[in-house]
């Protein structure tokens, strides 16, 4: 379908599901239950799981078939963050202008950065794009404050030209009047489920790209930087260039991370220089290794795992752990709570640490090795009780 | 050929099935519209307290957390009610809010606007929250509190001292108790003119970003105002450890008082590295070189140690004050954590209690009705001495500290000494005064949400 074969079509409509029944999915506890702490089908969560899902995707096509690990892709976050603001300012907060703008301008600044970074490889090139990224934060955060209002972050104030503005225009980021933050809360028996317009808005946009990078994996072109990968010199000595193919591709991964910045201020209207720093650079690598470098999917659910721990974990607190606890004798549910104390609140990322430490050192495939293990392990049970009459040879 | 066996329980489980069928969409409509956005519908009502957890602010944001969980203790009746008991206004009962048990939430800001929207964010969408306080940096206030504004919830500024919370950046949602640079410097000014003249050169080095900037404004504008020449403003990167470079040119520079626009760790550091070069041990044009760091904080006075004797800077409010307010709340304070509070953990307190006294006076958790009742709104007995919202900029106008260091601390917080009570007309200024936005600025109209 679509120019996939049945393995990427089943995928894709794996996504697709996932993507479109998020707000049911991510929502399995009653809201009056204790566990509701662990629902995370909120409009802001959802968006963040599709827009960071997106930008893992893009860094994916750069890392995961080139081989060559950025580590300064959250620039061009912060570039289509400020691009699609600055319409906001200009124009009128229909996202329609910003976005290709996002995505255009961030190529344009992968074009740069690409062009001088990809002269090295390896540890040289990770550190030529952490340089200018770093350079990039710097001048959003202080030197570049008129473009970008500098620590307080880029917004919209009333006496901002926006010349499109209609009378009746919403008042806030939308989509041909489609109003990103306004959403349909749906309540059935004791659950919630909420439906937000931004939130399908960006899960399209992912399941758009998703598809985009199906075909680009599936590609001649995949295969060529699949090429640069596996043996550079060698394919040089075939004669192909393989540097051309390597810029193409990090355009590519820096514009879908442009879009991504775009989809951000699209969601919530601020630009803040913070999503441009080197620890933003750094999570997508984090995002892409634990689920999966190279895979389809490994991406996404590697940064649906990564902003579920900093946005659930992190809102854990003392009070809730006694309260969970609270049937327990007063001496021990201290105790306990003492020992669980570390790994949540502010030691979440303690939490994801040892996660990913676990991950990187028993799957280093990712969440997506472990997929597959799983999966083995329930077929060849299935195989066990077919084959039992079958004897093996001895050895 | 099909057979249909017709039986009693048959017909009367498909009756109900089919029952249940034609009556599932009248569950869909049971979502009623809210007045307002997170009406609280139920016996408790939630107030979020997004304070930095993690990085450079961190041990502000715990004792933050450590006043707003005392202040929801005494809205709940439980304690000994702290400043409840001195509040000019007693509509407050010790029953909660509205006859609504107080509950809470709690979010890391990170110091970081982007993880503080973010984490606010999930307090109004998914926990429900009705008001958001707390914070320690000027940019985060900014950005949370044009959140709040679009949100539809009500949001109580924890420690922000720039000009731009108030000032361009005002919001018809936001309210700020803290007081700002404009203050610091107005109050500052004269003690620094009694006690080291009239014709001094200051040299500033400034955190590079909206606080350091407004601040140094602020200084260099009151300053100048009683004579002093502002010789040199050099901006320092916020992620500065090593002052160094940037205090060795002062000495050449003929500058005989370093102004020190930096907070937290960049104020402990560069104030350290001021005193290592013994700039304090030098005269110049005759006077004895001085250093002025304008705003101040325990904890700061804290990490700074001997290095801050001396020293001059204002604060917004200081246990040490006499009062029967501040008497209440560092007792009831220090009887459940054993220490005294900070000046940050005070202001998130009184905020707390501020917005649930407005709930009860406005008779509804309604963001327009309670800013109506905070607007304007005259009290006393929280710490401050007698103190106005003001309606114009949501702003607080109430006495400023003017603070030194001490010279022979006793403990560990008795690190700073009250020179002085700048009265509130000293520091009252205009809310279209030039420094805060101008004539442009404005608050918007009051967003209810929904």
């Amino acid at each position: 379908m679509l120019g996939m074969n049945k393995k990427d079509t089943a995928l894709m409509i794996v996504v697709a599901i996932l993507a479109l029944g998020a707000p049911i999915l991510l929502n399995p506890f009653p809201t009056e239950s204790a566990m509701a702490q662990f629902n995370a089908g909120y409009p802001d969560l959802m968006q963040r799981f599709a827009i960071f899902g997106i930008f893992a995707i893009g860094f994916n096509i750069l890392f995961g078939l080139t081989g060559y690990l950025s580590f300064g892709h959250a620039a061009f976050l912060g570039v289509g963050s400020y691009s699609v603001v600055w319409m906001y300012k200009l124009l009128d907060y229909n996202v329609i202008w910003g976005l290709p703008l996002a995505v255009v301008t961030a190529g344009a600044f992968a074009l740069l950065i690409g062009y001088v970074s990809l002269r090295r490889s390896g540890i040289y090139f990770s550190i030529l794009t952490l340089a200018f990224a770093q350079m990039s934060f710097n001048l959003a955060y202080s030197v570049l404050t008129p473009i970008t209002n500098g620590e307080t972050g880029l917004q919209v104030y009333t006496k901002d030209p926006q010349v499109l503005l209609g009378a009746n225009e919403a008042n806030s980021p939308h989509f041909f009047g489609l109003v990103m933050n306004s959403s349909s809360k749906i309540a059935m028996g004791g659950w919630e489920f909420t439906f937000n317009n931004g939130y399908y808005f960006c899960a399209v946009i992912l399941m758009v790209m998703f598809y985009l990078a199906i075909r680009i994996f599936r590609s001649p072109f995949g295969m060529m930087l699949r090429a640069i990968k596996s043996n550079n010199t060698r394919m040089t000595y075939t004669g192909l260039n393989p540097r051309p193919y390597a810029l193409a591709a990090f355009v590519i991964s820096g514009m879908y991370a442009g879009l991504a910045g775009g989809l951000m201020a699209a969601m919530d209207p601020l630009a803040g220089a913070e999503r441009m720093q080197w620890t933003a650079s750094g999570e997508v690598v984090l995002m892409t290794i634990l689920g999966g470098t190279g895979t389809l999917i490994g991406p996404v659910l590697g940064a649906g795992f990564i902003k579920y721990f900093e946005n659930i974990f992190s809102k854990i607190n003392d009070n809730i752990l006694h309260g969970w606890f609270s049937f327990l004798p007063d001496g021990l549910e201290d105790f306990v709570v003492f020992i669980i104390h570390p790994f949540i609140g502010k030691g979440w990322h303690l939490t994801l640490g040892i996660l990913f430490m676990l991950v990187v050192i028993f799957l280093p495939g990712g969440l997506v090795e472990g997929g597959q293990r799983l999966k083995k392990l329930v077929t060849s049970k299935k195989d066990d009780s077919n084959n039992t009459a079958k004897t093996e040879p001895a050895e | 050929m099909s057979k249909t066996t017709m039986t009693r329980r048959g017909v009367l489980k498909t009756g109900a099935v089919a029952g249940a069928g034609v009556a599932l969409p009248t569950i869909f409509t049971a979502s009623s519209a809210a007045a307002y956005t997170n009406e609280p519908t139920g016996s408790t009502v939630k107030f979020g307290f997004n304070v930095p957890q993690t990085g450079p602010y961190a041990d502000e944001g715990m004792d933050e957390l450590r006043a707003q969980e005392l202040a929801i203790e005494h809205i709940n009746g439980m304690g000994d009610g702290g400043a409840l008991n001195t509040f000019s206004s007693k509509a407050l009962g010790g029953d909660g809010v509205l006859g609504k048990k107080v509950e809470f939430v709690t979010g890391d800001t990170q110091t970081k606007s982007d993880a503080a929207r973010a984490s606010a964010k999930s307090m109004i969408e998914k926990d429900g929250v009705v008001m958001i306080n707390g914070g320690s940096s000027s940019g985060v206030a900014v950005a949370v509190q044009g959140l709040c504004q679009e949100a539809g919830i009500i949001f109580m500024a924890g420690l922000t001292h720039s000009n731009d919370t108030t000032g361009k950046d005002r919001k018809a949602n936001g309210f700020r108790h803290f007081f700002n640079a404009y203050m610091s410097a107005a109050a500052l000014a004269p003690v620094l003119a009694k006690e080291y003249g009239t014709d001094r050169r200051a040299y500033h080095l400034t955190a590079d970003y909206t606080w350091g900037w407004t601040q140094q404004e602020s200084i260099a504008a009151a300053t100048e105002a009683m004579g002093w020449e502002t010789v040199n403003n050099v901006l320092t990167p916020l992620s500065a450890t090593d002052f160094s470079s940037y205090i060795a040119p002062v000495l050449n520079s003929g500058a005989d008082v370093l102004v020190l626009n930096h907070y937290g760790g960049n104020m402990v550091n560069s104030l350290t590295n001021a005193i290592q070069f013994g700039l304090r041990d030098k005269m110049v044009n005759g006077k004895q070189f001085e250093i002025v760091v304008p705003l101040y904080s325990e904890l700061m006075a804290a990490g700074a140690g001997e290095n801050i004797k001396g020293v001059y800077g204002s604060m917004n409010w200081n246990w040490q004050l006499q009062d029967e307010g501040t008497k209440a709340f560092v007792q009831s304070f220090g009887k459940k954590y054993g220490r005294p509070p900070s000046n940050s953990a005070q202001t998130c307190y009184a905020q707390t209690l501020l917005y649930a006294d407005a709930v009860a006076r406005a008779g509804s958790f309604n963001p327009c009705a309670v800013a109506e009742a905070l607007e304007g709104f005259e009290f006393d007995g929280l710490g401050n001495g007698p103190t106005l919202y003001r309606a114009d900029d949501h702003q607080c106008f109430k006495d400023v500290l003017v603070m030194k260091g001490r010279d022979n601390p006793t403990t560990e917080y008795d690190t700073l000494e009250v020179v002085e009570k700048t009265p509130v007309a000293q520091v009252t200024y205009a809310p279209d005064h030039a420094m805060f936005g101008g004539a442009e600025a404005s608050l918007g109209t009051c967003n209810p949400g929904a």
